[in-house]
């Protein structure tokens, strides 16, 4: 116990360390790290090390078992058997049509929500009097969790394609709207006050300060939207469709097949964190000049 | 020096508080001429910042007169120069686009005079860095570039080294008067550190606070550049000084850091 | 959103009245619209029953206790979900927060399972546990741990060192730092990971019921949807919202309860 609340005071007092800057002189904190990292990359390695016993343990323990008809195949295949599902399913080509013809419904349910989020966004943000006409409407409808309307647009739509891209694209409006919203309002007013002192023109104030202010909070957004366009891709395909990973699934689940249904979910988490990791280095990309990186 | 620059006469100025009206400015008249160097000193809430606000245009509702060059003032622009008690550097932008801003650093002319300016405030080597690798002084002296980039008929400084330390300060005290000895800049200096009012100011302005209004107007006939440690100082000091004797001289120097 | 030199637009800001005009100003008309254009049978009656249709079928479901059995069953399972998987989330980021090696050996098989989409498992959770309860409480479980874990070992991590400097200058023993000072600084962190958990946990429920089910709002939403009637799926919807906006006002003024000494509250 006081070895755990010891090293978090050692690294909070450290953080704040960085942080701490007082005097002329610049703040170069580079040369520290490269002298400890030989200590440092021993500790990292033992950290994984550390967290890779459980994920082994389990994987083997679910192996042998497996070998050993311990546990039903039909409950749970063991790793191997998912593996080879995977290798004969990217053999055939199917893993790659299904997911190209998610990844082509999450993108365009992703764009079109995402384009109306920010317009509305950037428009309830700049203007009051958008805000007061739209943004009520707008925070009710958000209420309603966004997958419940998907009976709705069975209804509309059929089992089409339209419907699909209107389910993701139902969810992936609000976080980008609300984001930029909130980036937009957020931007600091001592900072408009400088916008004045200099003279920009409101276009200048748009261009220079707000959209730049508003920036890591609109990226925010966008990655949130993404992940809940994936999200909705998810349900929007086990409801009901002819291909598609959901479908892969689906299928699978009705053949008792689960390897493939492992096969599938783990496609979905590897597509998803990837997705993920590219929002992300794109923002560090374009936020490098932030002080600390909260990702 | 001689050209009348700034005229204010009879200002007056009250906020709407919860608790009612409070009388931030009373009747306050004062005359800068062109290139003159006036400080402003006073307790906290003596209004001096809200003189400085009102004369950059950022604060508005008053009774009086303020006119810069004959011309009242309508609002914010570039003819003033404000510098903030932080440095309010554009986070995303480097050292020489924050001193640029909204004005193109392609253009020849703004690139030569971006690159003058980082020479005046000695900040070669760090154009291309952004404001979280600065220290408090560095970015305070990016702010006062971006300020003189557009050439202010004025500037105004509202305690601009109030969060530096004693070092920093007085290195910087040196760095704005050779700034203002070479542009010829008219410069109203906001503070309540005595020292640094007498060490910048040809004229200090002593102001009282509840309601805020002109105690004194100093004279200081010291040449520059000024030593905090001669006698002549010494004794200005001390003349500046009992001007306070009413005001509460424990208000004045606490948090003044002399 | 103090923020009122932000918007462009903002001379003045209008009176009270004015705003909620403006605000109701859209879904009112809409509403209007939407009744007489199915009025008078342009809209189709089948794809978009008028408001009218819906607030009779609300009463009618009402009446006959369909709308509130479902619902009952409803919300039992998105509690208990949440309950196991928040309970989880919270026991387990307190253990990770306070100790570095249980934050070494379970943080990262933990996180490689929040990679997982858990509305991805349904199809898995129903061949393992059928369509039965078991299957939609652990799938709500799952959605509503992770955000409680995360935000609970975050909050107990960034307590302020300051903090723990003054504690130590006022001899705490190690427990009463983690109950006087650790726990205390974590909760407004651990409240925002409830409310989200909940809203979580109310979106697993959904797609649970709608995908299989025999009881519950989803179902009776999912049900309509096969006959094609269309106002109980409308229904549905605002039974959700409702219950959605009802469970996180609660969570909210509990949080503003236990949040008195925070300087600025922020929702």
């Amino acid at each position: 116990m006081s070895e755990g609340i010891e090293v978090i005071i050692k690294t909070a007092k450290a953080v704040r360390e960085a942080h701490d800057y007082s005097g002329t002189a610049p703040k170069v904190a580079s040369n520290k790290v490269k002298k400890t990292a030989p200590i440092r990359l021993k500790s990292l390695l033992s950290d994984w090390g550390t967290g890779a016993i459980i994920p082994l343990a389990v994987l083997t323990v679910w192996q042998l078992a497996g070998s050993a008809g311990l546990i039903s195949p039909q409950f749970l295949p063991a790793p191997l058997s998912i593996l080879s599902a995977f290798a004969a399913l990217t053999a055939s080509g199917e893993l790659t049509h299904h997911l190209g013809v998610s990844i082509g419904r999450a993108g365009t349910g992703f764009v079109i929500g995402g384009i109306f989020g920010l317009l509305f966004g950037v428009l309830t943000g700049l203007f009051r009097k958008a805000e007061y006409l739209l943004d009520p409407s707008i925070q009710v409808l958000r209420l309603v969790p966004h997958l419940a309307i998907a009976p709705l647009i069975i209804l509309w739509f059929g089992f089409g394609e339209v419907s699909k891209v209107a389910i993701i694209l139902s969810g992936s409006f609000f976080p980008l709207y609300i984001n930029t919203f909130m980036g937009i309002r957020g931007v600091d007013n001592k900072l408009f006050e400088v916008a004045r002192v200099l003279g920009f023109s409101p276009l200048q104030k748009l261009r220079r300060l707000i959209l730049p202010a508003a920036l890591p909070s609109m990226l925010l957004g966008l990655r949130l939207s993404m992940a809940v366009a994936w999200i909705g891709l998810v349900v929007a395909e086990l409801i009901g469709s002819q291909s598609g990973v959901g479908f892969l699934i689906n299928e699978a689940k009705q053949n008792s097949n689960t390897e493939v249904i492992f096969v599938g979910i783990i496609i979905f988490a590897v597509v998803g964190k990837l997705i993920d990791s590219l929002f992300r280095i794109i923002e560090r990309k374009l936020l490098h000049w932030r002080d600390s990186y909260q990702g | 020096m001689g050209e009348v620059m700034l005229s204010i006469t009879q200002l007056n100025k009250s906020f709407d508080t919860a608790g009612g009206q409070v009388k931030a400015l009373h009747e306050v008249d004062l005359e800068v001429q062109e290139g003159e160097f006036i400080t402003v000193i006073g307790p906290s809430g003596c209004g001096k910042s809200t003189l400085l606000r009102i004369v950059a245009g950022l604060d508005t509702g008053y009774s009086g007169s303020v006119t810069l060059e004959g011309a009242n003032i309508a609002g914010p622009g570039i003819d003033k120069g404000f510098i903030f008690q932080e440095h309010r550097l554009f986070p995303w932008l480097t050292v020489e686009k924050n001193i640029a801003s909204d004005l193109p650093l392609n253009r020849p002319d703004i690139r030569q005079k971006v690159d003058e300016l980082i020479e005046l405030v000695k900040l070669n080597g760090f154009e291309k860095s952004y404001p979280r690798e600065l220290s408090g002084g560095m970015a305070q002296r990016v702010a006062i570039a971006r300020a003189l980039l557009r050439n202010p008929k004025i500037l105004l400084l509202d305690e601009p080294f109030g969060a530096l330390d004693a070092f920093t300060r007085a290195h910087m005290q040196t760095v704005l008067l050779d700034i203002w000895r070479r542009n010829k800049t008219t410069m109203i200096f906001v503070t309540h550190d005595i020292d640094e009012a007498v060490f910048l100011g040809n004229r200090v302005v002593i102001l009282e606070p509840r309601p805020g209004k002109i105690r004194k107007i100093v004279p200081v006939d010291l040449p520059y550049p000024r030593k905090k440690t001669t006698n002549s100082f010494q004794e200005m000091r001390l003349r500046v000084l009992n001007y306070f004797e009413k005001v509460d001289e424990l208000e004045l120097t606490d948090g003044a850091g002399i | 959103m103090s923020n009122r030199a932000v918007a462009l637009g903002a001379a003045h800001k209008p009176g009270k009245a004015a705003i909620a005009g403006l605000g109701l100003l859209l879904p009112g008309s809409v509403l209007i619209l939407w009744q007489l254009l199915g009025h008078y049978g342009i809209l189709s009656e089948m794809l978009f029953p008028t408001p009218y249709t819906i607030a009779q079928s609300f009463v009618t479901l009402a009446r006959a206790g369909d709308l509130w059995s479902n619902f009952r069953v409803s919300a039992v399972r998105a509690l208990s979900g949440f309950l196991l998987g928040g309970g989880l989330g919270l026991l387990l980021g307190i253990l990770v927060g306070l100790f570095r090696r249980s934050e070494r050996l379970l943080d990262p098989s933990l996180q490689m399972i929040r990679m997982i989409p858990s509305l991805a498992v349904v199809p898995l959770f129903i061949l393992w546990f059928g369509i039965g309860e078991e299957s939609k409480v652990l799938l709500i479980a799952k959605g509503a741990f992770f955000p409680v874990y995360i935000n609970t070992f975050m909050g107990i991590r960034g307590t302020d060192n300051k903090l723990f400097e003054v504690s130590s200058v006022l001899g705490f023993s190690r427990m009463q730092q983690i109950l006087r000072l650790v726990l205390p600084a974590a909760v407004p962190n651990i409240m925002l990971g409830l409310r989200l958990s909940l809203g979580l946990s109310w979106l697993g429920l959904v797609v649970a019921e709608l995908i299989a089910s025999t009881s519950g709002i989803g179902y009776m939403m999912s049900d309509a949807r096969q006959f094609a009637d269309t106002p109980v799926v409308f229904v549905g919807i605002i039974v959700f919202a409702a219950a959605g906006l009802l469970s996180d006002t609660v969570v909210r003024l509990i949080e503003q309860r236990l949040l008195r000494w925070q300087d600025s509250y922020q929702g």
